[in-house]
C-alpha cells in the first residue's frame, strides 16, 4: 500500500471511531426535556413512546467494543501499513507464481511474521510428517499389507478417486474398475505410481473415415469375436483382414498394450471386460470415433508421500486377500 | 407531541428524513472508503498472476452458461487459506488470478464444493458423465443434470461482442481473437464450452 492510501485507511478508521464514541457519549445524556420514564408525548394505535435511557448493560458492552477496538487495531493488521504488534497475517497475499507462494513463505519464516496457514501446515507437518516420511521409506508390497497404511490410503481414495473410479473402486462406464486384474498401462506398483503421479492420457483415433460404414461393421465382428461372442463369420473375417491397422496399440492377437509391454493403455480385447461397454452398439462408437480416456495427475495436487499410500492401496485392492 | 420540541435535538433528526438519509449515507460510506477503495488502486489486488491468460472464446462461452446455469449458487471458487481447505482444494486462491474476471465468480455458498481450482482434476469424460446426470458418477450427489448442455448448440454470433467488452475492461485480448471468435465456438455444444471453462480453473498459478 501506498502511504497515502495507509494514512487515508488510518484517518478514516480513526475518525470513525472518534465520531461513533462520540455519539454514543453524547447520547448518554437526556436532551430531549423530558423525565426520564415519561412520555414523550406521542402515542400512534395506543402505544406510546417513553423516554427510557439505553439500558445500562448495552452501553457497557458498547464501551467494551471500543477497548476490544484499540486493543485489535494495536495488535493485528488494521491501520494501513501498520502490520500490528503481533506481526500476524491470515496468509502471505499478493503472490504470483507458485515459485513466489513457496519463497513467501521462507521469507515470513526467517522474518518471524506469524503467518497463520504457515503455521497451521507446520504444525501439521510434526504431527503428520513423521508418519508419511516413515511410509514413505517402505516398499508398497509392504504397505499393502499394512492395515494403517492403508486405513489412510483409503481415506485419501475417497477423497480424491472415487470421484471416477466409484466408492468401491468397481469404477463404471469410461473408468476402470481398478478391483481386478485388468490394467490399461500395468498393475504393478512402479506402474500404478506411474499413473497416479503422472496421471495416463489415452488417444484411440477414431476409424469411421479410413474403415466406412461397412468396415466399422466387421472390424466390431471381429473385435467381439475375440472374447468369445457369436458374430457374423464373414464379418468377423473381413474385420480380421484390416485388424493390422488396430495392432499397432492392441497387438496383433488383440491382448492389449499391456500384454506386450508398450504404453498405450490399449485394452485387452480378449477378454470381457469393457471399459466403454461391450454392446455391439457401443464397441462400434469406439471404432467408429475413437476413445481418450484420461486420468488427472496428482503429483502436484497430493505430493508423492501421499501418491505412495495411494498406490499401496489401489495395489491391495486388485490382491487376493 | 413534545412538550418543548425547540431543545431537543433528537427531533431535528427524527423528523427530517432527507437529513437522516444523509447522515445515514455518511455512516455507511467509512466501511467502503476504508476497505473498498484502496483496493482498486493496489498492485497486489491488480496484478494479474505470472501464468494468467484470458479465457479463449470458448472457454469464455463457457463461463457465460456458468453463470445462466447458476452454478455460483451452490460453488464457490475461492479457496480460503485455511490448512483444511488449501489440502482438499489446493493453493489458496490469490486476487491476481481473477483480475480479468468480470465478474469474479468466487460465490458465497458451498452447496458443492469449491471449484476454483478444478480444472485437470478430472477428465472431459467425467464432467461429461457428470453434468448429464450427476448421480452416475457420485451417487450421493444432489447437485441437479443438466443434460440439455449437450443439445443446445452455440452459434457464436455474439462471441466476438463479448470478448470486445472484455477487451474494454482491460483484458488483453488481441484483434486475432476477436476476429477468430466467432469461428472457434460456432456448432460447438454448450456442454464443451462448460467443460471448457471448467478445464481452466485455477490452473494459471503456477
Amino acid at each position: 500500500m501506498t502511504s497515502f492510501w495507509s494514512i487515508w485507511v488510518i484517518v478514516l478508521t480513526l475518525a470513525c471511531l472518534a465520531l461513533i464514541f462520540g455519539l454514543l457519549i453524547w447520547n448518554l445524556k437526556n436532551y430531549t426535556g423530558v423525565e426520564e420514564g415519561e412520555s414523550c408525548g406521542h402515542e400512534f394505535d395506543g402505544i406510546e413512546e417513553l423516554n427510557n435511557p439505553l439500558p445500562k448493560w448495552w452501553t457497557y458492552m458498547f464501551f467494551a467494543t471500543f477497548v476490544w477496538s484499540v486493543y485489535y487495531l494495536a495488535m493485528y493488521p488494521g491501520l494501513g501499513n501498520f502490520a500490528g504488534l503481533l506481526g500476524w497475517t491470515s496468509s502471505n497475499q499478493g503472490v504470483t507464481s507458485m515459485e513466489e507462494s513457496k519463497q513467501a513463505v521462507l521469507d515470513a519464516k526467517q522474518s518471524g511474521v506469524w503467518v497463520q496457514l504457515d503455521k497451521e501446515f507446520e504444525a501439521a507437518d510434526e504431527r503428520f510428517g513423521p508418519i508419511f516420511k516413515a511410509f514413505a521409506q517402505q516398499d508398497v508390497l509392504a504397505l499393502a499389507k499394512n492395515n494403517e497404511a492403508l486405513e489412510i490410503g483409503q481415506r485419501l481414495y475417497a477423497q480424491n478417486c472415487a470421484q471416477c473410479h466409484g466408492s468401491d473402486a468397481r469404477g463404471g462406464l469410461g473408468f476402470p474398475n481398478l478391483t481386478d486384474k485388468d490394467w490399461l498401462y500395468g498393475g504393478n506398483p512402479d506402474q500404478i505410481k506411474e499413473t497416479l503421479l503422472h496421471g495416463r492420457v489415452a488417444a484411440m483415433p477414431g476409424w469411421e473415415a479410413a474403415l466406412g460404414e461397412q468396415g466399422v461393421k466387421e472390424m466390431t465382428a471381429y473385435v467381439l469375436s475375440l472374447s468369445g461372442r457369436k458374430v457374423n463369420q464373414k464379418d468377423a473375417d473381413a474385420g480380421k483382414s484390416k485388424f493390422a491397422m488396430c495392432a499397432a496399440c492392441h497387438g496383433m492377437d488383440g491382448k492389449g498394450s499391456v500384454a506386450h509391454n508398450l504404453p498405450f493403455g490399449a485394452p485387452d480385447l480378449t477378454d470381457n471386460i469393457w471399459l466403454y461397454g461391450g454392446s455391439q452398439r457401443a464397441v462400434e462408437e469406439s471404432v467408429r470415433h475413437g476413445r481418450a480416456g484420461v486420468m488427472p495427475a496428482w503429483k502436484d495436487i497430493l505430493g508423492e508421500d501421499k501418491v505412495h499410500l495411494l498406490t499401496a492401496y489401489v495395489y491391495s485392492l486388485s490382491q487376493d486377500k | 407531541m413534545s412538550s418543548n420540541g425547540s431543545t431537543n435535538k433528537h427531533e431535528i433528526v427524527e423528523k427530517n428524513v432527507g437529513l437522516m438519509a444523509i447522515l445515514t449515507v455518511f455512516a455507511i460510506s467509512f466501511g467502503a472508503l476504508v476497505e473498498i477503495t484502496p483496493l482498486m488502486f493496489q498492485k497486489d489486488t491488480t496484478q494479474p498472476v505470472d501464468g494468467l491468460r484470458p479465457l479463449t472464446a470458448l472457454e469464455m462461452e463457457g463461463r457465460d452458461i456458468y453463470v445462466r446455469e447458476g452454478c455460483y449458487n451452490c460453488h464457490s471458487q475461492m479457496i480460503r487459506p485455511f490448512r483444511d481447505e488449501v489440502e482438499r482444494y489446493g493453493h489458496y486462491s490469490v486476487a491476481g488470478e481473477s483480475v480479468w474476471d468480470h465478474p469474479f465468480q468466487w460465490g458465497s455458498k458451498r452447496t458443492g464444493p469449491d471449484l476454483a481450482r478444478v480444472g485437470g482434476r478430472y477428465s472431459d469424460d467425467w464432467h461429461y458423465a457428470h453434468l448429464i446426470d450427476p448421480r452416475s458418477v457420485v451417487p450421493e450427489s444432489n447437485m441437479p443434470g443438466y443434460p440439455w448442455l449437450e443439445e443446445n448448440i452455440l452459434d457464436g454470433k455474439l462471441t466476438a461482442k463479448k470478448l470486445e467488452v472484455f477487451k474494454n475492461f482491460g483484458v488483453p485480448y488481441t484483434d486475432e481473437d476477436i476476429q477468430g471468435a466467432k469461428a472457434a465456438v460456432e456448432g460447438k455444444t454448450e456442454m464443451e464450452a462448460l467443460i471448457a471453462y471448467l478445464q481452466q480453473l485455477g490452473t494459471h498459478l503456477k
